[in-house]
């Protein structure tokens, strides 16, 4: 069992509270960073920590806060995304409800070494009782001399302001976040310019998730070295798995990058296996926009290896047989979901999330959509599967901003892995409305791969 | 900066996007552009026809770059190396848009004001495909008056935001953009309050498609058998220098626009009292018939399509990737 970086002290009583948080240890971190390192100083940490950007793309945090450019005299902003609206991730919603004073204090230190005197935190506009929370822990913190003029004597100021989302999905897009938060059309922007050099008002700007900001807390407390020694490879410290689905105990979780899938799964102290001892069909590993994979194929990679919970071994096969951690939505399918149904169930949303600005998106989900439906209710044909195919590829890597993409990968990949169940639904169309295809054969032992494989792309 | 388009090199000054390097060269070189309007600021990159590959990046980072760009948006580096019909996974993905944007679309050009000289028939002409694969219900939306001389026929709209920066940066107030999301978007309200501003009627001149037209010229008749003279008269609003198009059948002007140049740019915006109050011709200086290019339908009567590129000409996985097209070509 690992440490708990992030959600030790999740469980003490009153930990909402500054005067608790603050009693476990809380708030170390800004004393350290502001009293005995330069704002360079923490940056080297964060770089040293290999933190990976925990917002979904894992982008190296560190790296990152180097590319701000640091113009004279021209403001530079902190933005914590709290948008969290991806289908099956909660656990930014589930660390500011019940440990707020965590992510306040990451801003203060994250905001201090990229030099921000103001900094916002984004929250979801659903999530009401967490802008409250928020908005709370900062009066707290301000009263306690952390936030405002001269923080701790040490001539830093900051101000930190919560501002409520503009109630959509792409609003998390950082760039469609920056022209929300500016009071704008939450339109993504077309890059470049990137946000590292003209972000908020024009500002270099940087856009950090909730957890990636939380987790420079312990980072600064006990130095990146210490942080990168757990894990595994290039996918160091801790992550929060927000897990759903047919489990016998959904919920947040946090785990140490590396920890085996099946320990993930099965062990009581994470997910307690499968619900109503049913057997695991398909997993989506990190978010509805991740490609789904079938059970065999996510308990082991092609080449036979036990799959890991790291950005590695997730992604290991790339697109024809990986998946992707993502933004930690885990989600577990027993033997009777319906593949074609959730797949439909994901285009519906991206159909309806997608802001409309670029064509191959904005009619391109909708298509996807419909045709899935029509599947869905027995009115297919088997066309419809190439089309879908087709349709994914016109959108994929042709957009302004990846929603495009992440509306192609669930259909593209659910057709690739399932695509026996997919021509089912024409083949027994009026049986397919009652009943469910089942687990198939998409739990069996992975075949031997061909000695010498020619496309293990 | 040097930059190579399809095999053609040009020289062009620091900062000047792929598109626009591409339109110095001409021809068939010319990415086809539904959003992008140098005329407004911060257009483009929204309708992703322009899509290219940029196969080397620079002279100093040789690397490609791992997506098609939408080479409006794009600016060149020295030395970078872009393909636009010479690249198969282009005119497949320009295919794809083209198709896109026109699965919600009415389709009723042989009652639409802009059949002949709109964009998007042009572009289905020349990049699309023969037959839709798509089967359900348009997009429908109602049609709504804006004022009494423009009309806003939003289901034929492609979302290119044109209008949008075009009454935010050319008239006053403006009001609201486009409501809704994905494909329920649609644009609104900050028109209809727009159209007491002198300049609104520019909107009809930039949308490339005939969701905004001009009431007056209302199914008055198909542009092809118009006569346009290039005219001008002495306008005394501060910011119209009343050059204009006008449009001719027999004696009547039946219709007046901004003067367009052959990427379907006005010249320079017109007021409304030029557009929609001057419709005699003693109420203008002739200039002389207005030069339209021999490929427009409007001067040839019908549509030319692509002459293959000599580069295409010796490739045959070009060839292969460009036949529908020249197919077309040959049928006529
Ligand atoms: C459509 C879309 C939605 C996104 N939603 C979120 C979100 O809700 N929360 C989030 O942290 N990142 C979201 N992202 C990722 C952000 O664009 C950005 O990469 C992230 O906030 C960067 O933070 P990180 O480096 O800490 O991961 C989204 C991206 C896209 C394309
Ligand atoms: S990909 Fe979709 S969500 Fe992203 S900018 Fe384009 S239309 Fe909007
Ligand atoms: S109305 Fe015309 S100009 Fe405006 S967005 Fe639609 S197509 Fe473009
Ligand atoms: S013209 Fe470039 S994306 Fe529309």
């Amino acid at each position: 069992m690992g440490r708990k970086l992030l959600l030790e002290h999740i469980n003490v009583p009153g930990i909402n509270t500054f005067d608790v948080y603050r009693s476990k240890g809380g708030y170390a971190s800004v004393e350290k960073a502001l009293k005995k390192l330069t704002p360079d100083e923490v940056v080297e940490e964060v770089k040293k920590s290999g933190l990976r950007g925990r917002g979904g793309a894992g982008f190296p945090t560190g790296m990152k806060w180097g590319f701000l450019a640091k113009p004279e005299g021209v403001a530079r902003y902190l933005v914590c995304n709290a948008d969290e609206s991806e289908p099956g991730t909660f656990k930014d919603r589930y660390l500011m409800t019940h440990i707020p004073h965590l992510l306040i204090e990451g801003m203060i230190v994250g905001s201090y070494a990229l030099g921000a005197a103001v900094s916002y935190i984004y929250v979801r506009g659903e999530m009401m009782p967490q802008i409250r929370i928020l908005e709370k822990a900062i009066a707290e913190a301000k009263v306690a001399g952390f936030l405002g003029k001269n923080i701790l004597g040490t001539g830093y100021s900051l101000e930190l302001y919560v501002q409520p989302g503009g109630g959509a999905y792409i609003c998390g897009e950082e760039t469609a976040l920056l022209e929300s938060l500016e009071g704008k059309r939450g339109n993504p922007r077309i890059k470049p310019p990137f946000p590292a050099i003209a972000g908020l008002y024009g500002c270099p700007t940087v856009v950090n998730n909730v957890e990636s900001i939380a987790a420079v807390v312990p980072i600064i407390n006990d130095g990146g070295e210490e942080y990168a020694k757990i894990g595994i490879g290039r996918s160091t410290g801790t992550k929060l798995i927000s897990a759903g689905g047919n489990l016998v105990k959904p919920g947040v979780y946090e785990i140490d990058l590396g920890l085996p899938v099946e320990e993930f799964l099965y062990s009581d102290e994470y997910c307690g296996g499968i619900a109503n001892g049913k057997r695991l069909k398909a997993v989506v590993a990190g978010g509805s926009s991740v490609p789904i994979l079938p059970a065999n194929l996510f308990m082991k990679t092609i080449n036979g290896d036990a799959r890991l919970m790291s950005y590695e071994s997730l992604s290991d096969g790339g697109f024809v047989s990986g998946s992707m951690m993502g933004s930690g939505g885990f989600i577990a399918f027993d033997e009777d979901q319906c593949i074609v149904r959730n797949t439909w169930n994901f285009a519906r949303f991206y159909h309806h999330e997608s802001c409309g600005q670029c064509s191959p998106c904005r009619e391109g989900t909708g298509w996807m959509e419909k045709v899935l439906h029509r599947l869905e209710n027995g009115h297919g044909s088997m066309s419809d599967m190439d089309l879908l195919v087709d349709v994914s590829k016109k959108i994929e890597g042709n957009t302004i901003c990846p929603l495009g993409d992440a509306a192609a990968w669930p259909v593209a990949s659910a057709i690739r892995h399932f695509r026996d169940e997919f021509e089912w639904h024409v083949s027994h169309a009026s049986e397919a409305v009652t009943r469910n295809y089942g687990l198939a054969h998409y739990a069996d032992p992975l075949p031997k791969p061909e000695p010498k494989p020619e496309a293990t792309a | 900066m040097k930059v190579t388009i399809d095999g053609i090199s040009v020289e062009v000054p620091d900062g000047t996007s792929i598109l626009n390097a591409a339109r110095i060269i001409g021809g068939d070189v010319v990415p086809p552009a539904m959003c992008y309007y140098s005329k407004l600021a911060g257009s483009g990159g929204k309708c992703r026809t322009c899509l290219v590959k940029v196969s080397k990046g620079s002279e100093k980072d040789p690397r490609p770059m791992p997506k098609l760009v939408a080479s409006c948006r794009t600016n060149v580096m020295d030395g970078m190396e872009v393909q636009n019909l010479t690249s198969p996974e282009v005119i497949e993905a320009r295919k794809g848009v083209v198709e896109m944007l026109l699965i919600n679309h009415p389709l009723d050009c042989p009652v639409c004001d802009q059949a002949g000289e709109c964009h998007l028939q042009d572009l289905g002409f020349e990049h699309g495909a023969v037959k839709t694969r798509y089967e359900f219900d348009r997009r429908t939306f109602n049609k709504i008056d804006i004022g009494d001389k423009i009309q806003l026929h939003m289901t034929r709209c492609i979302l290119c935001y044109r209008c949008v920066y075009t009454a935010d940066q050319i008239t006053d107030h403006r009001i609201h953009g486009i409501l809704n999301r994905g494909d329920h978007s649609e644009i609104s309200t900050y028109i209809q309050a727009a159209v007491d501003n002198d300049f609104s009627g520019n909107v009809i001149d930039v949308c490339p498609v005939g969701a905004l037209t001009d009431k007056t010229f209302r199914f008055k008749n198909r542009v092809w058998f118009t006569k346009p003279v290039d005219a001008h008269r002495d306008c005394d609003h501060e910011k119209c220098n009343g050059k204009v198009t006008l449009w001719y059948k027999g004696e009547d002007v039946i219709r007046v626009t901004a003067r367009k140049d052959v990427y379907g740019e006005v010249e320079e915006f017109i007021c409304n009292t030029c557009r929609f109050d001057k419709k005699k011709t003693a109420d203008w200086v002739i200039e002389g018939p207005r030069k339209i290019s021999h490929h427009s339908v409007i001067s040839s009567n019908h549509y030319e399509t692509l002459k293959p590129l000599p580069v295409v000409k010796t490739n045959p996985v070009l060839q292969e990737a460009n036949k529908t097209q020249f197919e077309r070509e040959t049928r006529l």
